[in-house]
């Protein structure tokens, strides 16, 4: 009954589901505004959260290591992010377009070598539930945010770091000149390419991140297109977040939310139709973002590539 | 660029007239005495779930009639679009397999189109157990609610909590089916427990399946079960909270041995060999088979690595008879 | 000397010749010339461009192949068969071209006006049921009549489902790339929640099993069918479309203000052009096509709406497939057309090539997805091709290309 939604078990348990479920999404999402403040527009992030997910469980399977798995995912991720940057840079493809094909290459790739290396579904044993002795203990706020596990806590590090890097950082300065205005940074001495390169690879590696943060941290199983388009919710988080991180954290966290939610409206036998609950995070973020009406602008240099004029 | 339409055009009218010349050139008939099974599925033939138990069985099959000489299997996997199916159903039938399985319900209005095309091959799909009317079509589905029974009926004497959590995809077909019969399997044995139902709307969505699970586990479930290929996250889960599970459609054991407690396995070549042989004695369909606890068409497999094996098995089996000479009825709501 | 005469005639003939040879030298180099150096060949060699492209990523291709232990040119050879081999096999990249290009006439006009319309899958959902609803609700009327109030139907329903994001972008600076992802997510759940519900097949209804479709359309509702294979009227439709498109585009006040407040939002703005008024239109125009293939879908190749939970089982990707096919075509309807025919080949091949050679269906998702990234990598030598030409007609004080031959503009996604 809609009553019960309103218990401690429920509220805690949305807020622990929550936080969990936003944790791929936001290493995905914080990666595309980097990319994005830049001017690059990377469709691409599914794929590259694919093969991240499946090196990370892979190399974990094999050698038992789970950080040898998550800097194998990193890694991943890096190349994938230095071929689409060489082909968004270098040779200035339209970005959606590519990111659509790198997209399509992760989503194949990675279950073509899941079934050439494992073959079947299989489990490994993911990053554990941190223990904070005390903390973990107390009721309710314990569970949510005192026992999750190392990569979730990372997540969210990530929000406060990013915001630094891009607002009080030369960096910061650099990347969001070459999204607004390239040609103006580059006049003032700025390497546009070099520093699209570097966002667009930073982007990969935490999407990689992101898909490791579900196949050895969250999930602990590998399985053909497991993300599920989840890569595609992330770049859409980065609009709801105003290219901003601390509003990207928001919209992670009101997507997953309100999944939990959804979850729970149907384990307590509301009479919902259950395809009604599932479209529910879907539905209030469009309408959270209709009337919380954000003036932001989006970097002006957004997926056109830049040539330096002769 | 107009020029490349042209050139494009010119290109297709060439292939088209090379077609015609190519169409000459048919596949040379296989031996006659090797059987040619072509099967097309929606998933991937490794997804511990429904398309990995259609390819077991035809192994399986393909082992007890004298291996790749005697019996030859080619197989369209993840054929998830219906008219990339229809394609490589017609296909698979213009070369000339003696049997062309749909190996999901999806694919039957397809069917219906190609099968009047082809009258001297036979078509099988499942599940359902609607034939057309077509000669050479045969039906087959699972009776997948008697093992849900089961599993339910086990559910229910293992529970202390009486809170049990199940997953499921989309809210029809075998999922559907398996799902209520495990509900009325567990009411049966414990008119009090509580069932609690979610489908998280995809096939695919291993993350929110796991999150399902915990959630079913926050309301207190001590017992999970779960249908379809994305509940592999659920398994994890549960084996993180030492609650435990039943499996279906394929043997899910292997995922977590201490706490999966019995799966329901679709053993599909019992109506396969039925099919084969009525296909070679010149019957290429027009019937319809039902895979049940009966004729071993479904097997429930109970973990001998269970804590609760010396348990679960004797109830299992007492379960299973009880559905087979008919002491027990399963009525689904 | 006698011969003096003849030797100079002689003489003064070999000169002549060899001076009428140099002249047809002349001539002849400055032909080879210009055959080489022309717009034509040059063109020639652009449009055949995402050909090449295509070529080397199954040069990749094969090399993964060979790590599969499968041989490049079997398997290429099936490719080619399963989508040019037979008149069926080409009828069956035609189906599949078909709501390729529906989605993609959609995308020319959407990415012309600078919105990005990645909400293809759901527009082709919604369009396919509001044209199955009609198509299973009067069931007494004329088979013409029934079948072109389904296609307008499902134009409708895609327009709605497209106009949605367009008023949200315009009215509400909610950007389309979020609203359409989300639309997409929704569309799939109403599919599914009506195909098990209020639209179920009453004959599945009756049945454990039940099968989330719909019933079958009557006969009469049919697309007709073209030759004695799969292909239907939507191809035909949808050729006839991109011709409308490119005139809507090109030679009329509307298509001239999508594309002008495409290029740039503030001189249109200036120019007295309602801006958000073209963004609603850009992505209801989209939604449309996108909705009509989805309405093709149904009357044309499956003749009921099935469900297998997700959007794909029924769209095939065509959503996504579509602006890829659109891009190929440089966003232009005409070219799309074959661009379209390439990108349907390369799939209803590579399904062939996995029954044929039996790898698995991944490779092939993988291998499209080298694809269209070479292909739309090679885009910079026509680019630079064109700017080379252009520069060379500027020195020769040509006219310059008529507009629509100009280079496409880069999209932006903007709020």
């Amino acid at each position: 009954m809609i009553s019960d939604l309103f218990s401690v078990t429920v509220l805690v348990g949305i807020l622990a589901s929550g936080i969990r479920l936003a944790t791929p999404y936001l290493y995905a999402a914080i990666g595309e505004t980097f990319s994005q403040r830049s001017g690059v527009l990377n469709l691409g992030v599914e794929g590259q959260m694919l093969l991240g997910a499946f090196a990370a469980f892979y190399v974990t399977l094999t050698t038992g290591n789970l950080w040898l798995g998550l800097m194998t995912a990193m890694l991943v991720g890096a190349l994938m992010g230095l071929a689409m940057a060489y082909v968004t840079v270098n040779l200035q493809a339209q970005q959606g377009i590519s990111g659509i094909g790198f997209y399509l290459f992760g989503l194949g790739m990675s279950d073509l070598l899941f079934q050439k290396l494992m073959g079947t579904v299989e489990t490994v044993k993911g990053f554990p539930k941190i223990h904070i002795p005390g903390l973990s203990d107390i009721p309710g706020i314990g569970e949510i945010f005192f026992s999750q596990n190392i990569l979730v806590y990372g997540a969210y590090l990530l929000v406060p770091i990013a915001w630094f890097v891009l607002n009080k950082t030369t960096l910061g300065l650099k990347i969001r000149s070459v999204g607004e205005n390239p040609d103006a940074a580059d006049s003032l001495g700025v390497n546009v390419g070099r520093i699209r390169y570097f966002t667009i690879i930073l982007g990969g590696i935490l999407s990689g991140v992101a898909g490791a943060s579900l196949s050895i941290a969250l999930l602990n199983v590998f399985q053909q297109n497991m993300t599920s388009g989840q890569g595609f919710i992330a770049v859409a988080l980065v609009y709801f977040g105003a290219w901003r991180p601390t509003g990207v954290l928001g919209g992670a966290l009101l997507f997953s939310l309100i999944n939990a939610l959804q979850l729970w409206v149907q384990v307590l036998n509301i009479p919902v139709p259950s395809e009604i609950a599932v479209m529910m995070p879907y539905v209030l973020t469009i309408l959270v973002l209709v009337t919380s009406v954000s003036k932001v602008r989006a970097p002006s240099a957004l997926s056109k590539p830049f040539e330096r004029e002769n | 660029m107009k020029k490349f339409a042209w050139l494009l055009t010119l290109v297709l009218a060439l292939s088209l007239v090379l077609s015609a010349c190519g169409a000459g050139a048919t596949p040379t008939p296989a031996p006659v005495e090797k059987f040619r099974v072509a099967v097309v599925m929606p998933s991937a033939i490794n997804d511990l779930a429904f398309s990995q138990s259609m390819y077991d069985a035809l192994v399986r099959v393909q082992k007890d009639m004298g291996g790749p000489d005697k019996f030859e299997i080619v197989y369209s996997e993840n054929m998830f679009v219906v008219d990339d199916a229809a394609a490589a159903i017609r296909d698979y039938a213009t070369k000339g397999y003696d049997l062309v399985i749909a190996h999901g319900s999806q694919y039957g209005s397809s069917l219906q189109e190609i099968a009047p095309d082809f009258p001297d091959t036979s078509f099988a799909w499942g599940t359902t157990v609607d034939t057309f009317g077509l000669p050479n079509v045969f039906a087959y589905e699972a009776a997948s609610q008697e093992g849900g029974y089961v599993n339910g009926v086990l559910a229910a004497a293992l529970t202390n909590t009486d809170v049990i959590g199940v997953i499921g995809p989309i809210e029809t077909g075998d999922a559907k089916l398996y799902v209520d019969g495990f509900k009325a399997g567990v009411l049966s044995a414990k008119p009090g427990a509580q069932v609690n139902v979610n489908y998280i709307g995809s096939f695919s969505d291993t993350a929110l399946a796991a999150e399902a699970a915990t959630t079913h586990i926050a309301a207190g479930a001590d017992i999970l079960t779960g249908t379809a290929q994305m509940v592999v996250g659920a398994i994890g889960k549960a084996e993180e909270a030492n609650v435990l599970w039943f499996g279906t459609q394929s043997n899910q054991s292997s995922l977590a041995p201490k706490i999966v407690v019995a799966s329901q396995v679709y053993h599909w070549e019992v109506v396969l060999k039925q099919m084969i042989d009525l296909i070679q004695g010149g019957t290429l369909g027009g019937q319809s088979f039902t895979a049940n606890l009966a004729n071993g068409g479904e097997v429930i497999e109970v973990n001998p690595d269970s804590n609760v094996f010396d348990y679960a098995k004797p109830l299992a089996e007492d379960t299973v008879k009880g559905i087979i000479d008919g002491s027990i009825k399963i009525t689904l709501p | 000397m006698d011969d003096a005469p003849s030797y100079g005639y002689l003489s003064v003939a070999v000169i002549r010749s060899l001076q009428v040879e140099s002249v047809l030298h002349e001539v002849m180099a400055a032909t080879m010339k210009k055959v080489f150096e022309s717009e034509w060949v040059s063109r020639l060699i652009d449009g055949l461009l995402p050909v090449f492209a295509t070529l080397a990523a199954l040069l990749v291709g094969a090399v993964m192949l060979l790590f599969l232990k499968v041989n490049p040119i079997e398997a290429y050879k099936a490719l080619w068969v399963g989508a040019f081999g037979t008149s069926n096999a080409f009828a069956e990249t035609l189906v599949k071209a078909t709501p390729l290009l529906l989605v993609g006439l959609g995308i020319c006009i959407s990415f012309r006006g600078d919105v990005i319309n990645i909400g293809g899958e759901g527009q082709m959902i919604i369009g396919a049921i509001v044209a199955t609803w009609v198509g299973l609700t009067f069931t007494t009327l004329p088979g013409w009549l029934v079948i072109t109030l389904a296609m307008l139907a499902g134009f409708a329903g895609g327009a709605v489902w497209g106009g949605i994001p367009g008023v949200l972008k315009a009215y509400f600076r909610v950007n389309e790339i979020l609203s359409t992802v989300m639309m997409n997510a929704i569309a799939v759940q109403l599919m599914n929640f009506l195909l098990r519900g209020p639209m179920i097949d009453p004959a599945q209804a009756e049945l454990a099993s039940k099968i989330p479709q719909t019933a079958r359309l009557l006969e009469i509702f049919r697309l007709p069918r073209l030759i004695p294979t799969r292909l239907h009227l939507g191809a035909l439709i949808a050729v006839i479309l991109a011709v409308l498109v490119y005139i809507l585009l090109w030679r009329t006040t509307l298509g001239y203000r999508i594309r002008a407040v495409g290029q740039n939002p503030h001189a249109s703005r200036y120019a007295g052009i309602k801006v958000p008024r073209y963004i609603v239109l850009a992505l209801l125009l989209s939604g449309a096509f996108s909705g009509l293939a989805g309405a093709t879908q149904v009357f044309g190749v499956n003749y009921r709406m099935i469900t297998d939970g997700s959007a794909s089982g029924f769209t095939g990707s065509a959503g996504f497939n579509g602006i890829v096919a659109a891009l190929f075509g440089q966003l232009h309807p005409i070219w799309s057309i074959p661009a379209s025919i390439l990108f349907g080949a390369l799939l209803v091949g590579a399904n062939s090539m996995q029954r044929v050679v039996q790898v698995p269906s991944a490779l092939v998702i993988a291998l499209n997805g080298l694809v269209v990234v070479f292909v739309v990598s090679s885009e910079i030598w026509r680019q630079k091709r064109q700017r080379r030409r252009l520069s060379v007609a500027r020195q020769d004080g040509d006219s310059p290309p008529p507009a629509d031959e100009q280079p496409v503009p880069h999209t932006e996604a903007g709020t």
